[in-house]
């Protein structure tokens, strides 16, 4: 346990510093930095005129099938890991599996492509 | 040795505090960003409990893939999100009595296992030692469960056929680059004229 | 540890199995790598295919335990298996001329309706909660996208997503229970789960997980009280996906629920006997006042397909091996009868498009009197009256409760099916005695021949196929004690 913890005594004082040096850039401006605000600088600019409408806009509905398709082969590459680490151990047996595998996920591919679904319009 | 545990303590008050966050934050796209932050301290927990394998798999997929996936669909949505929150006192009472259930559940079970130890987890395999878990899962998950594994890769793939047909749209009369068209055209459709000097076509 | 490929031989239970999943494979590439519109022969193509896998699981039995335990086909399974593929046979076949009313004329929905077969398939032969429940996912999940599959009426859509979020819940509290017996136990197989369960003492995790995973099962066999998406769903989904909806995936829920109970539970068969009486009751009771109100079609057999669940699940809570054989052959005459219903459904088209209303139905008689004979036939076999099919699905399944001492639960059933006539009957009133408002057109060839197949099946159930079905239903049931 203590063995395992230590393993990642790197990536924790990492994750520490990275947090340390981003906070610190937070809350230095506050303490440091000359604040007077007026209604003029702190509403939105938008080249000179009043602001039509919020900044908020809606996106386009084809980022969600991109973003679906890419959890997919996100799922599929999950799945690599523990087959890379095991290979040795596995044999002809257990590559022929992945393989299956991947080439189910490859028809798909094709299917994706011929589609057009990784084209934008 | 305290260490684990001041850890384990400090990624679950993280977790517990985001979640809360994102169920309150105003801003969806906070509720999101909270939401991640919940992921990466349960990875950490699970890292504590010995299963490395999922913790990185939950930031791989959950913080990397479907945070994502949910920030994209919080974007896409047209709402007034203050419209949106107008009805949540109307829906606390039955929201609140569901949570009480689901925890009365929880303690139900937490309990008979506090209770009756030799019950609960009486028969769970024991981790084998020195090796990490993702190799042990890697020498099961190929063979031994090579029928779940393949089933996965059809739920995958029906994924993606769903995904596919219920939202792609193609705009019609869109023209495109097709370069092995291009490239293949040669001359045809071509006309190479001579062109005399101060004359013009 | 690492189990060696023992040769495709080892792999002869799976072979339907297998052959699905190839054939799934082989169709997308088909469909998307054809020039021209292909539709058409790819449900063509399907359509042989599930064929051919039927003719497999009848003609070359293959029974077994492979995997490492995870995967079974014994007689029960292939019994299961056999009424599965036929529901989705009938399913394609209801929407080959119905297609482009009904938004199904893309090669998808062929490929998806194999690929929920298969899911079916795994699980009728899973012998482990995890081959449960990819089995189970991987058929929702293509039921989903079915359901939603005329993506541009707002009703369909309406219909996959409640499908899909209700689906998703119930998927998670059936993780839950999984969780909580393997916690309790230490096993996900079955088998393993009953044996330990015979060790120990009944204890509250094991409860606990056993209610949380019938109650997931419930939802998608949609008995009440976890009913409430079946009459959304069933009449926004296009009708022969509602056709299929009704049919093939119940089946295969219900032999889940069977082989759970009978396998991981049968030690303490006292505590899933009272869930199952419970929603057996509930879900009589409820479909056959429910349904009265209902003016829609689809709804009202949304609410009979309901009432049909807690019927087959009073054979179930017999816990006997007449109860199983009751509740295989109640499956049996189930699809039988909900196929032909519905295509006598889609076989009513008027000038407006398909009928929706009971109104729609008046003066069929007159119109068209042989679907009118034959909806009526259905109706009356819905209702249980000898000598068609029904009655004999009927009376099959309350023996089995009338021999395991359960008389309040038989009572309570005969009076939910005399209330549940008088809905069935107001069908058949319409048709015969009220004034024609409209005319109808030719149905389709192929819709006449399901037709006219189904109904001589249910008219004729005592004298053709009755006796070699409960025979094979006899085997089947026997397979499992």
């Amino acid at each position: 346990m203590n063995e395992l913890l230590s393993n990642y005594l790197p990536i924790l004082i990492f994750v520490g510093l990275s947090g340390v040096i981003g906070l610190a850039l937070l809350v230095a401006p506050f303490l440091i930095a000359v604040k007077r605000p007026d209604p003029e600088k702190v509403s939105a600019f938008e080249c000179g005129f009043e602001a039509f409408e919020d900044a908020r806009m809606k996106f386009d509905v084809r980022f969600y099938l991109v973003a679906i398709l890419f959890i997919i082969f996100d799922l599929e590459v999950a799945f690599l890991f523990p087959w890379a680490v095991a290979f040795g151990e596995l044999g002809w047996f257990g590559f022929t599996s992945m393989m299956i595998f991947l080439g189910v996920l490859t028809i798909g591919f094709i299917y994706e492509w011929r589609k057009g679904a990784l084209e934008w319009d | 040795m305290v260490l684990p545990y001041i850890f384990f303590y400090l990624f679950s008050a993280i977790v517990i505090a985001s979640a809360l966050m994102v169920i309150a934050s105003r801003n969806p796209v906070h509720s999101v960003l909270f939401l991640i932050l919940a992921f990466v301290n349960a990875a950490g927990i699970f890292m504590l409990a010995g299963a490395e394998f999922l913790a990185l798999i939950l930031i791989v997929v959950y913080v990397g893939a479907v945070a994502v996936l949910f920030l994209f669909v919080v974007m896409m949505l047209d709402v007034d999100f203050a419209e949106f929150r107008s009805g949540m006192l109307q829906y606390m009472p039955i929201g609140a009595l569901i949570g009480i259930v689901l925890l009365l559940e929880l303690l139900l079970v937490a309990g008979t296992a506090y209770l009756a130890p030799e019950g609960a987890g009486s028969g769970v395999l024991p981790i084998a030692g020195g090796i990490e878990n993702t190799r042990a899962l890697g020498q099961i998950l190929y063979t031994r469960y090579i029928y779940l594994f393949q089933a996965c890769g059809l739920v995958l793939l029906v994924a993606m056929i769903g995904a596919i047909v219920l939202t792609l749209r193609h705009k019609p009369g869109v023209k495109r680059q097709d370069i092995a068209k291009q490239v293949a055209r040669g001359k045809s459709g071509l006309e190479i004229v001579k062109v005399e000097s101060g004359k013009g076509l | 540890m690492v189990s060696e490929f023992a040769g495709f031989a080892s792999l002869a239970p799976a072979y339907p199995e297998l052959l699905l999943a190839l054939g799934a494979l082989v169709l997308l590439l088909m469909g998307v790598l054809a020039k021209k519109e292909s539709a058409p022969w790819i449900t063509g193509i399907t359509i042989g295919l599930l064929i051919g896998v039927g003719v497999l699981i009848v003609a070359a039995p293959s029974e077994g335990v492979i995997f490492a335990g995870g995967y079974i086909n014994d007689g029960f399974a292939r019994f299961m298996k056999a009424l599965v593929v036929a529901g989705s046979v009938f399913a394609l076949i209801l929407a080959v001329s119905n297609a482009e009313a009904h938004g199904l004329n893309k090669f998808e929905y062929p490929v998806l309706v194999v690929l929920a077969t298969l899911g079916m398939f795994m699980m009728i032969s899973a012998n482990d909660l995890m081959n449960l429940y990819v089995g189970l996912e991987l058929q929702s999940l293509a039921l989903y996208v079915v359901a939603a599959f005329k993506r541009d009426s707002s009703k369909a859509t309406e219909a996959g997503l409640k499908y899909f979020v209700l689906g998703a819940l119930s998927s998670g509290m059936l993780l839950y229970g999984a969780s909580l017996l393997y916690g309790f136990t230490g096993h996900t197989q079955l088998n393993e789960i009953a044996q330990a369960i015979a060790l120990g003492d009944r204890n509250a995790g094991v409860i606990f997980g056993l209610v949380f995973v019938l109650a997931g099962l419930a939802f998608k066999i949609s008995a009440v009280p976890f009913h409430m998406w079946t009459p959304d769903v069933y009449e926004g989904a296009p009708t022969p996906v509602t056709a299929f909806f009704a049919s093939a995936p119940k089946v295969a829920a219900m032999a889940l629920v069977i082989r759970v109970v009978f396998d991981a539970f049968e030690p303490i068969a006292q505590d899933w006997q009272q869930v199952v009486i419970f929603i057996s009751i509930a879900s009589m009771v409820l479909a056959s006042f429910a349904a009265i109100g209902q003016k829609n079609l689809k709804r009202l057999l949304a609410y009979s397909s309901i009432g049909h669940v807690g019927f087959a699940l009073v054979g179930l809570s017999a816990g006997s091996l007449v109860g199983v054989e009751g509740v295989a052959i109640y499956m049996a005459i189930y699809v039988a009868m909900t196929i032909g219903t519905f295509a006598c459904i889609l076989a009513l088209r008027n000038e407006d498009g398909y009928v929706e209303t009971i109104d729609d139905l008046a003066g069929l008689a007159q119109n068209r009197p042989f679907v009118a004979a034959m909806l009526a036939v259905f109706m009356f076999s819905l209702v249980g009256l000898p000598p068609l099919a029904g009655f004999f699905a009927k009376w099959q399944v309350f023996l089995a409760a009338v021999e395991a001492q359960l008389f309040i639960l038989a009572v309570i059933g005969m009076l939910a099916s005399a209330v549940s006539a008088f809905y069935y009957l107001r069908v058949v009133k319409v048709m015969y005695f009220d004034e024609p408002t409209q005319t109808f057109a030719l149905p389709a060839i192929e819709l006449r021949v399901v037709i006219a197949l189904t109904g001589f099946l249910v008219i004729t159930y005592y004298f053709t196929i009755g006796a070699p079905l409960s025979q094979w239903a006899h085997t089947a049931a026997g397979s499992l004690f």
